[in-house]
């Protein structure tokens, strides 16, 4: 739940401008908007990009590397074969179970978040097929409510976890969340339990599960599904944790590693199977999802029926 | 067991009581010499029942809190010892540690056999460092982990006995894999075939609380509080004030009998008035019936009813449209 908010290009670009130094690179200045639907600045590299190139490159820096945060949308059309992604649970919204309120509504903050993000929840599930291969495809928005898991979430990758359980398909969650949601109480608590539980049955029968950690995974959603996979992939750069690097450094009153909870860190520590980039997620879902795939059924039966037949009986 | 020795300290919503238990104090004290003063006391005794009354009947949320923090409030040990002095406690996670903030037993209550795990707050400040202040590292989680499975090997119904601010946010607890300790538990925890009871007797804080609390049945003393984040965390994020806290406890219902209302947990137990910490024995006895009553009935049920139950009953935790 630690706030991680990347620099606001609008504020960097106001910040310019009242140097006044804008005015004197653009003769003709566009508005800060146009300007930042046309270029982006890579967070690590201060590299100015052009937007459209970022996109084919999978909002990664050509130039360092650094992985963007991708919204679901942008995912799924990373991952999913062209056109097969199937939506599950398309309409589900929440509701206001404690009628919660801060300095705002909580209803109020809902539509800001479906006003800023175009979605209705901060995760979309659906079946497709990733090379060719059934998969179930849950991926979160940290653009949506911070990603955060209330009880819309919950259900929803519960109910992804029972539709892959049904279906004998692999199941794969791409998360990125600040964690729990706060303004649903103890409900959101409640769906790390509900999901993990879930998560039980479904490694009980034997199918595989991807989780995949991108920038930003904390809290909750780490404590729970995110880490429960049979295999647990880190996009490079991820900052992944349960608590956050500044309640934790308040604690223990230490300055903590650079590279602290980084996806690199993880990886030295033994928390994942490995970091990959972007542009190689696909290609090692499909080979893992490949690998696990049980022998085709035609063989083992021929076995069986081959038996009776066997020669030196009597 | 260890008794409240010294008189229960007073919290800052009961100065007002604690100032009248004074004046009554010094009163009862010019007695001997001025008996015409017999009338005032006794008024003024009226005038501190109502009080009391009232006080308790009108806790806000953050009273709740306070309660649940208070320093003389019963732990785990305190529980363990009373309900079976001669229980038996289980060390370690079998991989080099031994977290002092989870306890681990072999408990018997009333002839029912189980295992017991609890995360324990200290008393003194050696005891309260040993056990990290109730707040368990990865290796605590993994010590009940290991009892849970052992509870599930021989058939033994598993007790849990929830008191913690949280999971230890710390370096080496990231380092050694907070979160996949606690998702591991709660994984296996939902697969158990034995009972499970999980009874919030303090703070339920957070993951590092449900860690220990996917049960068939979930209880809450009456003053426990159970949240998603502690009210302090809650108030820093969302009012960015440290002094919004009993607006955050107000706003999370996060108290016993709200939850209850929630549908989240099964039965609010009723502590002694003001509190546990004012009569241990009470607490203690009222908790007791209330586990053995729910895990007598939980036995009735097969090994697959018993999974199950449990996990139907997270199944339907959420609110939505
Ligand atoms: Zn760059």
């Amino acid at each position: 739940m630690e706030e991680l908010e990347e620099m606001d290009l609008k504020d960097w670009f106001a910040s310019r401008q009242k140097r006044k130094e804008i005015q004197e690179v653009i003769k003709q200045p566009l508005t800060t908007d146009e300007y930042c639907a046309l270029w982006k600045q890579c967070f690590q590299c201060r590299e100015l990009l052009y937007t459209r190139d970022l996109r084919t490159n999978l909002d990664v820096c050509p130039k360092c590397d650094y992985h963007f945060r991708v919204g679901a949308l942008d995912r799924i059309e990373q991952l999913a074969d062209e056109g097969s992604f199937d939506e599950l649970d398309a309409d589900m919204r929440s509701s206001d179970p404690l009628t919660f309120f801060d300095t705002e509504a909580y209803v109020k903050r809902q539509d800001e978040a479906t006003r800023k993000s175009g979605l209705r929840e901060a995760v979309l599930t659906g079946l497709c097929r990733i090379d060719g291969h059934e998969a179930a495809l849950g991926c979160m928005d940290f653009g949506h409510f911070g990603g955060s898991m209330g009880s819309v979430v919950g259900e929803k990758v519960t109910r992804l976890t029972e539709a892959a359980l049904e279906r004998n398909s692999p199941l794969i969650v791409v998360s990125s969340s600040g964690g729990a949601r706060m303004q649903e109480g103890i409900l959101s608590l409640m769906q790390m339990a509900k999901t993990s539980s879930a998560l039980k049955s479904f490694a009980d029968s034997g199918n595989l599960y991807i989780s995949i950690l991108t920038e930003p995974t904390f809290g909750g959603v780490t404590a729970s599904f995110a880490m429960l996979g049979d295999f647990i992939i880190a996009e490079p750069g991820a900052r992944i944790g349960f608590a956050g690097r500044r309640v934790i450094e308040q604690t223990i009153r230490q300055k903590l590693p650079a590279d602290f909870q980084t996806a690199e860190y993880l990886l030295k520590h033994g928390h994942v199977d490995m970091v990959v980039s972007r542009n190689k997620l696909k290609e090692t879902l499909a080979r893992l999802i490949a690998f696990h795939k049980p022998a085709p059924k035609v063989a083992a039966e021929k076995k069986v029926s081959g038996e009776p037949s066997a020669a030196g009986r009597t | 067991m260890a008794t409240v020795e010294k008189k229960p300290i007073p919290l800052e919503f009961e100065q007002p009581l604690a100032i009248l238990a004074q004046n009554m104090e010094a009163l009862e004290k010019q007695l001997s010499d001025n008996p015409e003063l017999e009338g005032d006391l006794e008024r003024m005794q009226d005038q501190y029942n109502s009080l009391k009354r009232s006080l308790y009947s009108n806790l806000r949320p953050i009273d709740h809190l306070a309660i649940a923090r208070h320093p003389q409030r019963p732990y785990t040990r305190d529980y363990f010892s009373t309900w079976d002095p001669g229980w038996v406690e289980l060390h370690g996670d079998r991989k080099g540690v031994d977290d002092g903030a989870m306890v681990g037993a072999l408990l018997e209550i009333d002839g029912i056999k189980m295992v017991a795990v609890g995360t324990q707050k200290g008393r003194t400040l050696r005891d309260k460092q040993h056990c990290n202040f109730g707040m368990p590292q990865p290796e605590g989680y993994r010590k009940a982990l290991r009892l849970f499975h052992h509870a599930n090997k021989f058939h033994l119904p598993i007790l849990c006995l929830i008191d913690t601010p949280g999971a230890y946010p710390g370096l080496t607890a990231e380092e050694h894999n907070q979160s996949q300790a606690i998702a591991e538990n709660l994984m296996e925890l939902a697969g158990v075939t034995v009972p499970v009871v999980a009874a919030v007797t303090g703070e339920g804080g957070s993951g590092g609380a449900l860690a220990i609390g996917v049960a068939n049945r979930i209880l809450m003393l009456e003053h426990s509080v159970y949240s998603v984040i502690t009210p302090e965390g809650c108030a820093s994020i969302l009012w960015r004030s440290n002094d919004k806290v009993s607006e955050a406890c107000q706003a999370m219902k996060m108290t016993a009998k709200e939850i209850l209302q929630l549908g989240v947990i099964d039965q609010v137990i009723s502590e002694p008035l003001g509190g546990a910490h004012h009569d241990y024995q009470t607490a203690a006895e009222n908790l007791k019936k209330a586990i053995v009553a729910q895990m007598t009935e939980l036995l009735k049920l097969t090994p697959e009813q018993v999974r199950k139950d449990r996990q139907d009953k997270f199944r339907r935790f959420g609110s939505f449209r």
